[in-house]
């Protein structure tokens, strides 16, 4: 990859940050969250831009980003299917959806499709039980009460 | 209470249309509670706030039930240095989703009793950490705090008096052991979630070291309600023992899934078959989850009087938790759903204690093997026995969430889990 670096207006971002905590450790996660908007995954380098730019051990860096599910460790299709297969979801039909998804796209859960187009994750609990079964759309828009029509809706509109 | 149940009218989220605006918030006598205790401060001091509080006895909603009054009342006397306010937006227990209602509904709701927490604790910081997944209620929620710094009630010099109350909005990147309250710290201060020993309480040694309480978000939106009415008012809602207006999130096999607010205490059935507009497909009701995924699942034929209060679902054998039901017809697989709970709680292990670590994996695999026809009869006493060697062995209360429900599903539905092993390639004799 070549050389990585924040913009003047990402810096400018990263330092309200900053400023929201009394350490500059406390903003690793929020930095990694800004790195990941801009690269779309935060790999070993874009966490090493973190560490640099924060003035933190890589070390620590590295220890948060492959702590939490939703940072990406490596580069992932365009969008991201994150499939809810926990209880609530599991009894309205989500590993149906999961593998309805899995069929369509011809890639299994983990995997991305060839075109780059498709990521597909089965996920925990996403705080959407009541509207279940449901997926997430790479770390943003949740598309609640899915039905296979409306899954092959969302793929061809996506 | 049993029968008037049905003529409640939401305190949490009532049916005003845009609320989460600040405007009609305030229209709607918002921000009043905040208001008469700081234009009063001789008679509303902050130890006749936290009085008040701990009198009307708010249950904590994140699950513990903890009476939040008490828990402010653990925070030392200021000593000049800086004291914190971490509001627990995490949520993330399967079958729970009524935080992200306030959010969206009634944000000043709980920014405002947040605020009243922090004038009676003396807290001049306050953090709100929002599970990451939830980004659009982020930024919902983000346009409600900046509206109430626009307005005065956050911020330097609240209201013209001499008090300064700042309000961060942070959030995570997906983790459910990140609701724990230490982990959530943990986690504020930017590192890995690991739970950290208790004692320690937060409220000794928080944030950064500091005096911290830690809130769900529906235990602070309570608050504003009880300064406005009184304890005794709050009080005499729904079950004594656990009073107040509750939101239940409905999820499972029902024809209305939904987050609902009643008070404390309707009866399950109601729930079931009143609110959430009765079971799928005219199928019989198998067994409800009361309160997220680790309080232990209870039969249909142990639901007859119980109601959704702490009390009735201990006697019940079971627990109030996050108030998150979920609900299962006659068809449903106890092995299967065992099963995924057990890969759940295994998945979210942080990894630090060696029973959880090691324990949730094994609970995960011999539930597999089980689901998958190979179990042995055995294998169920063996699922009991790593229960055992578990519970109360780790730094934090997930080793015993994983622990619960294993124990109690085995136990309550006995006969699915041998009928299993029985027709498993192993059972030969
Ligand atoms: N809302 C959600 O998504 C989830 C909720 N939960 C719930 O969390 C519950 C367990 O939570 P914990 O915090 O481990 O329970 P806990 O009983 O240890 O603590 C509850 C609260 O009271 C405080 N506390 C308790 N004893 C105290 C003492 N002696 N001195 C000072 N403070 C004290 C704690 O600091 C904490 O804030 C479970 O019962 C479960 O229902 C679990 C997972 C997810
Ligand atoms: C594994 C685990 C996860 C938890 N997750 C949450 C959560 O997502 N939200 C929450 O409010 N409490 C959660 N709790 C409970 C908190 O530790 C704590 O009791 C609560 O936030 C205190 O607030 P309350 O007293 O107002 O309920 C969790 C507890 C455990 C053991
Ligand atoms: S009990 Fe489990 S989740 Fe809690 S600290 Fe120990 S290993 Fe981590
Ligand atoms: S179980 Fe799928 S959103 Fe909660």
């Amino acid at each position: 990859m070549a050389e990585l670096s924040f913009t003047d207006e990402e810096l400018k971002e990263i330092d309200k940050i900053k400023a929201k905590f009394p350490t500059a450790k406390a903003a690793t996660l929020q930095v990694l969250w800004v790195a990941q908007r801009k690269y779309g995954h935060v790999e070993p380098e874009v966490q090493n831009l973190v560490a640099e730019t924060l003035d933190l051990p890589k070390s620590h860096v590295h220890g948060v980003a492959s702590f939490y599910t939703q940072y990406y460790k490596e580069e992932q299709g365009k969008f991201v299917l994150d499939v809810c297969t926990c209880l609530s979801c599991q009894l309205c039909g989500g590993y149906e959806i999961l593998h309805h998804i899995e069929d369509k796209l011809g890639i299994e859960a983990g995997e991305t499709t060839e075109d780059g187009m498709f990521t597909v994750k089965e996920v925990e609990c996403l705080g959407a039980c009541g509207y279940a079964p449901m997926l997430q759309v790479t770390n943003g828009e949740y598309v609640n009460n899915l039905t296979k029509e409306k899954v092959d809706d969302l793929i061809e509109n996506l | 209470m049993a029968q008037d149940w049905k003529s409640f009218e939401p305190l949490l989220i009532p049916d005003i249309p845009n609320l989460q605006q600040i405007g009609v918030y305030e229209d709607n006598g918002g921000y009043n509670a905040l208001k008469t205790i700081l234009k009063d401060q001789g008679h509303w001091s902050r130890d006749h706030v936290i009085d008040e509080v701990k009198q009307a006895n708010i249950r904590g909603r994140g699950g513990a039930g903890f009476n939040a009054g008490l828990k402010w009342s653990f925070m030392p006397d200021p000593d000049g240095g800086p004291r914190y306010l971490a509001c627990n937006g995490d949520e993330s227990e399967p079958g729970t989703f009524k935080d992200r209602k306030i959010f969206e509904y009634n944000p000043h709701l709980f920014i405002e009793g947040a605020l009243i927490a922090s004038y009676a604790m003396a807290i001049d910081n306050i953090y709100v950490y929002i599970r990451g997944e939830y980004i659009s209620w982020v930024d919902m929620f983000q346009d409600a705090v900046d509206d109430a710094y626009e307005k005065g009630y956050l911020g330097e010099n609240i209201l013209g008096t001499d008090i300064s109350i700042d309000m961060e909005i942070t959030y995570g990147a997906g983790a459910y052991i990140c609701g724990e309250e230490t982990s959530m710290l943990e986690s504020l201060e930017g590192k890995r979630g690991y739970p950290r020993v208790k004692p320690p309480f937060p409220a000794q040694k928080g944030l950064w070291g500091r005096p911290t309480t830690i809130n769900n978000i529906e235990t602070l939106a309570n608050v504003p309600l009880v300064i406005n009415n009184g304890a005794d008012w709050y009080g005499d809602i729904g079950a004594e023992e656990h009073p107040g207006p509750v939101l239940y999130g409905i999820s499972g096999h029902v024809n209305q899934p939904g987050v609902y607010e009643y008070a404390s205490g309707v009866p399950v059935m109601d729930l079931i078959n009143d609110v959430a507009g009765g079971i799928r497909g005219g199928k019989d009701l198998k067994a409800i989850i009361p309160g997220g995924s680790s309080t232990p699942p209870l039969r249909a034929d142990q639901l007859e009087g119980v109601t959704m209060n702490s009390d009735s679902l201990k006697e019940a054998g079971s627990m109030m938790g996050t108030a998150g039901m979920v609900v299962m017809d006659e068809d449903t697989d106890m092995v299967d759903v065992l099963w995924r709970i057990a890969h759940f709680y295994h998945h979210e292990s942080c990894g630090q204690c060696t029973p959880c670590r090691e324990g949730t994996g094994w609970l995960e695999k011999v539930l597999l093997k089980i689901k998958n026809g190979e179990g042995e009869m055995k294998d169920l006493d063996l699922l009991l026995d790593v229960g055992n060697q578990m519970e109360g062995r780790t730094i934090c209360a997930l080793a015993d969430a994983a622990v619960w429900p294993v124990r109690h599903t085995i136990n309550r539905f006995r006969d699915e889990f041998e009928e299993r092993c029985k027709k498993s390639v192993h059972a030969v004799a």
